[in-house]
């Protein structure tokens, strides 16, 4: 029954926005990985799960913010049964916010995370926060592949409930090579580079539209 | 349903061409040598693939009649308008105005047309829509790029809703001394257009060497062109029988259509160049996206359907 419901959502979600995979920098293995990518819309877990060959979506986990996807049973529902999300507290009320998200890596699955934390409303990356640094240290094999998203903020932007149906790429990039000499912050400014490197200059918001020549 | 025994020769006609060149894939794959030419009659092959998922589609559609043909083109233009806006940049205040284009402009269309409403089918888009998408807009309060966002929002309309939606309308012309069902004429469109492409394609594999434009489209070659369009206007004045012309109009009327598919895959390349990608999308394996291979479709209909209700409606 989970399953079919899965199945139906992500069909939807690839009828509304193609959510088309693009693998650039490495292949889609059944390795630990944690997939990074920039945060525009509530369409982004949506399109980057559906991006996901079905083999590798059942040990891979969205890390979800449960403000939003715990707010209601139907989003509750969504989040941790359709897309077998994993809900972290974001209003700095928990000890370890980062403990539901380490326990699944502890178990050799993968994750999805968006280090900006959230949306972003002009396209541009924002700065990252450090629950990828910290997962990074804890979780030293897990390979860090950066994903771009191109529409998905068209599709759904910050504030607007309208969905319109515009085909969203999902850019998988290479994994960061590990650098045990780094510290946090240049950690952090290196792999936001590796994730807005593979933004298309033709489109991306991260060059002004005039420019996108 | 058209059970029309004009139609089922036509069709049987189509998939007999088909499978002849299904055949010839079949043949030349075994008989390629170097790893470029497998790649050409692997791409070769998948077209032919498509075509068979065309034929059926579009086969059936038009079978089926007028209800199910006007959804299936909306789809089309759906698909292609999706293909068009997803690589062309707007902001966020194009919002409301993308998902009325979606939901609101491209029904409605193709609601005209189904109810017979020839006057507001030929206005409702380059008028009204014109006026009211650039207005929410404004109301956005984003003043950035004004002009060319609401210049790509009504070209990419006007080409994938609009202009295709001239193909379908051929069903609500009344034609005097016409006593074939209009899907017939339809299908002599799409036939003729598709015939041009494949054999510009065929032609320019075989004989190409002059380029027409490389800076445009680098597959296009003046042999193509020309060997392409002779064929397409050779059947089309063949296919006679299946429409109110005679042979001599069919086959001018059949030039047209050509010349306008030449014009709309030349004018739709310069857009993806200046957009700077290859195909629209990957719906279609082999071809690329719906666009690509709609894109003489658009600029052939509006000029076919007017010419027919200029010439030949009552």
């Amino acid at each position: 029954m989970k399953s079919v419901l899965r199945l139906i959502l992500l069909g939807v979600v690839q009828l509304l926005a193609g959510a088309h995979a693009d693998w650039q920098g490495c292949a889609p293995q059944p390795r630990q990985r944690i997939y990074y990518a920039n945060h525009t819309s509530h369409f982004d877990t949506l399109v980057i799960v559906a991006a996901l060959p079905a083999e590798l979506r059942a040990e891979t986990h969205p890390v979800a913010a449960l403000d939003y996807w715990g707010a209601s049973v139907l989003r509750r529902f969504i989040a941790v049964e359709c897309l077998n999300a994993v809900m972290i507290d974001r209003s700095g009320q928990s000890v370890d916010p980062l403990r539901p998200p380490a326990e699944f890596l502890g178990r050799g699955h993968s994750l999805i995370l968006f280090p900006e934390g959230t949306r972003g409303t002009d396209g541009t990356v924002g700065r990252f926060r450090s629950g990828l640094y910290n997962l990074a240290q804890r979780f030293p094999h897990a390979e860090l592949v950066p994903v771009y998203l191109d529409n998905p903020r068209r599709v759904m932007p910050k504030g607007s409930f309208l969905i319109v149906p515009l085909i969203c790429t999902a850019r998988f990039g290479a994994p960061l090579t590990p650098d045990p000499s780094e510290d946090k912050d240049l950690f952090l400014a290196r792999a936001r580079n590796a994730l807005v490197a593979l933004a298309d200059p033709q489109r991306s918001p991260e060059a002004p539209l005039e420019a996108a020549r | 349903m058209i059970a029309n025994s004009v139609f089922v020769a036509v069709t049987e006609g189509v998939i007999a061409f088909l499978a002849l060149c299904t055949v010839i894939g079949f043949v030349l794959v075994r008989h390629v040598s170097t790893p470029a030419a497998h790649d050409a009659v692997a791409n070769l092959n998948a077209r032919i693939r498509a075509w068979w998922g065309i034929v059926v589609v579009f086969g059936v559609a038009l079978l089926f009649g007028r209800l199910v043909t006007l959804v299936l083109f909306a789809i089309i233009s759906f698909l292609s308008f999706r293909e068009f806006m997803s690589l062309t940049p707007t902001r966020a205040g194009d919002h409301r105005s993308l998902f009325l284009s979606f939901f609101v402009v491209v029904p409605v269309q193709y609601w005209l047309i189904g109810i017979d409403w020839y006057g507001l089918f030929s206005i409702f888009i380059p008028v009204y829509v014109f006026l009211m998408l650039p207005a929410l807009s404004a109301v956005a309060g984003d003043a950035r790029d004004f002009l060319a966002r609401n210049a790509k929002l009504q070209w990419g309309l006007m080409l994938t809703v609009f202009a295709i939606s001239h193909a379908p309308a051929l069903l609500l012309l009344d034609l005097s001394g016409y006593r074939l069902p209009n899907a017939l004429l339809l299908l002599y469109l799409m036939i003729v257009v598709q015939i041009s492409d494949v054999f510009q394609y065929v032609f320019g594999k075989l004989f190409g060497r002059t380029r027409l434009s490389p800076a445009i489209s680098p597959s296009k070659t003046v042999e193509g062109l020309v060997g392409g369009g002779l064929t397409a206007v050779l059947i089309g004045a063949g296919l006679s029988g299946i429409t109110p012309f005679s042979p001599l109009q069919a086959a001018a009327m059949s030039a047209v259509i050509v010349i306008g598919g030449v014009f709309g895959g030349f004018v739709l390349s310069a857009i993806k160049r200046d957009l700077g990608v290859k195909d629209w999308g990957r719906m279609i394996e082999g071809h690329g996206g719906i666009l690509d291979r709609m894109d003489s479709v658009s600029f052939a209909s509006p000029l076919f359907f007017h010419l027919t209700r200029y010439y030949f409606a009552t």
